[in-house]
């Protein structure tokens, strides 16, 4: 198992490198030069320009430039953040455990209502139960996550007053601070989690009717084993295991769906550090956070590995 | 059925529209901002006065175009990276599936926001504020969704090229490209159809989403998405102002899915239970 892991890692390495190439390539083939305000002010003379230029290596052919980039990443050296005048990583670090919160409760709610919803449908395919659940699921991802979080506005905040509708992060302590805190996070949290929910249940379902008119499903039953124990401890751990790659590969959308989420309802996240760092023309910041989405994105795929190395250790042994 | 009904119903009202419902986009009238639906604006007004109706039907021309065109580039590149990765058999092939994955775990809408950012002026210069914007997002969209078609392509390519009907092409001299444009791709063509449409509301999707992020076609423009995104601030007194496109996106975005299942039904043969 340790040493699948380890294999699995050796994978995420180069793609995680892959994808700082591609980001650097589009940052290079870019019009534009971080040097140009320089180049139109008048006071600074063109030797300086030349000198500063030479210093941050302007000139460098490409790979050396990309050499010098990842280098000063992978040291911890981000960059400054042209706006805030802050180092980058201390702008994200101070975002990211939000992002990570609400994504994690999204994601944790989806899974709460996809797995028994998909699996009680698949138990009773073509019941009443199940096309309603499945109309609802096509509706769920056929809804678009801003639209989805303007019609909670509407409703939850404008109508009924229930929720509020802008996130603050006040710093503060005790049950009715806490209170507060979980009341602002449910609007994003449900938006969320009711997409990834919608695709995630016919995922579920699928799986689950692949699985359960296999032969050994019917032997458990013949043994006499009661329907619940078939179904729970049969069928679906080896329905788990497409499933769980097909998370991983929602991964990417996950995310695109937290960035316009954190923007409806203002949530001080790095979703909204990029849509703000862009709205003011910060690239180091830019340039970060795409880097860091992606991190994420590969390290949920190596999670997810890990994940289906254990339901299916026939995997970690090839 | 009803979804394809429904579909048309939009595609006509967008191109037709405007000739029947002869009100400019840009008329402005501050007195008559933010009314609800009545006679004279049957969508209502934003918070100039300017009709929603007509704004609509010029934005569902823009956003219909868009998911079109990306998902015409997406299938084409995917075809295309498909066809060679499905067959050649060396290198290259291993090298193009590698490139899919790469793409597939790329983050999609941070980099597409990125590109935007990047090279929004250049192309603006070039093409003008709305040409320019349309064929970054177009180029965009459709470059980063062709990795499914790529590997549904693939897929098919490695089971049809060694089928008896293609190995006699061969066998009587076709040469590779004729073989996979005349033999292999229209046999191979069912899945991308179904890939295809689902990417259509996939594209609308994104192009929605940028310009409710602000960063999709200029404020000028009336996207669905842009108007969404004009409307969120208004919530409170003008709800049919996001009520109206939104809905427009929904009413798009599930017809085009239900048509894809659908045609999946119908084409794929492997059918669940």
């Amino acid at each position: 198992m340790s040493q699948y892991i380890l294999r699995r890692l050796m994978i995420a390495i180069p793609s995680l490198l892959g994808i700082s190439v591609v980001l650097f390539v589009v940052l290079a083939l870019a019009p534009g030069d971080p040097f140009s305000e320089l180049a139109t002010n008048p006071n600074v003379p063109p030797e300086v320009q030349a000198a500063l230029r030479a210093k941050f290596g302007l000139d460098d052919p490409i790979y050396l430039r990309y050499l010098h980039w990842i280098t000063a990443m992978a040291h911890g050296d981000w960059g400054f953040s042209f706006v805030s005048r802050v180092d980058v990583d201390t702008l994200i670090l101070q975002r990211l455990p939000t992002t990570l919160y609400v994504v994690g409760s999204s994601q944790l709610l989806a899974l709460l209502i996809a797995i028994p919803v998909g699996v009680y449908a698949a138990t009773r395919p073509y019941s009443l139960f199940d096309q309603l659940a499945n109309t609802f699921a096509f509706i769920g991802f056929s809804l678009p996550t801003f639209f989805t979080g303007i019609l909670f506005i509407l409703v939850f905040s404008v109508k009924l007053d229930w929720l509020p509708f802008v996130y603050t992060s006040v710093p503060g302590s005790g049950i009715p601070w806490l209170l507060e805190m979980i009341r602002q996070a449910i609007m994003p949290v449900m938006v969320l989690g009711l997409f990834q929910a919608a695709s995630m249940t016919r995922f579920v379902r699928s799986a689950m009717l692949d699985v359960i008119r296999l032969d050994y499903v019917t032997t458990a039953r013949a043994k006499g084993l009661g329907q619940a124990k078939v179904i729970v401890k049969h069928v679906m751990r080896n329905a788990m295991i497409p499933v769980v790659t097909l998370i991983a590969l929602q991964m990417p959308a996950v995310f695109g769906g937290a960035i316009v989420t954190e923007q409806i309802f203002r949530i001080p996240g790095i979703g909204s550090l990029l849509i703000s760092s862009i709205l003011a023309n910060d690239t180091p910041v830019v340039m970060a956070v795409t880097f860091v989405f992606a991190c994420l994105v590969v390290l949920f795929n190596l999670i997810a590995d890990v994940l289906y190395g254990w339901l299916d250790p026939r995997i970690s042994f090839r | 059925m009803i979804s394809a009904v429904l579909l048309l119903l939009l595609i006509a009202a967008v191109v037709i529209g405007p000739f029947i419902w002869r009100v400019s986009i840009s008329d402005i009238d501050v007195v008559a901002g933010l009314q609800g639906p009545s006679l004279a604006h049957p969508f209502g007004t934003d918070d100039l006065g300017q009709d929603l109706l007509a704004r609509m039907i010029y934005g569902g021309r823009i956003s219909l175009a868009v998911g079109l065109a990306a998902m015409l580039v997406s299938v084409f590149v995917g075809t295309l990276i498909g066809a060679l990765a499905g067959m050649s058999r060396g290198a290259l092939g291993y090298a193009l599936m590698w490139l899919t994955d790469l793409f597939l775990s790329l983050p999609q809408l941070p980099l597409l926001l990125m590109l935007i950012y990047l090279f929004r002026d250049g192309l603006k210069a070039m093409f003008g504020p709305e040409g320019g914007i349309f064929i970054l997002i177009v180029l965009v969209i459709g470059g980063l969704r062709w990795m499914p078609v790529a590997r549904l392509v693939r897929a098919q390519f490695l089971s049809l090229r060694e089928k008896e009907f293609v190995e006699a092409a061969r066998a009587l001299g076709a040469s590779p490209v004729r073989q996979v444009v005349r033999h292999i791709l229209p046999n191979a063509l069912g899945p991308v159809i179904i890939a295809g449409t689902i990417d259509v509301a996939a594209a609308i999707i994104a192009e929605s989403t940028l310009s409710f992020l602000g960063l999709g076609f200029p404020p000028d423009t009336p996207t669905w998405g842009r108007i969404l995104y004009d409307a969120k601030d208004f919530l409170d007194i003008g709800p049919h102002w996001a009520l109206f496109p939104g809905g427009a996106i929904f009413i798009a975005v599930v017809a085009i899915n239900f048509i894809g299942d659908g045609l999946r039904d119908a084409l794929d043969a492997r059918k669940v239970i």
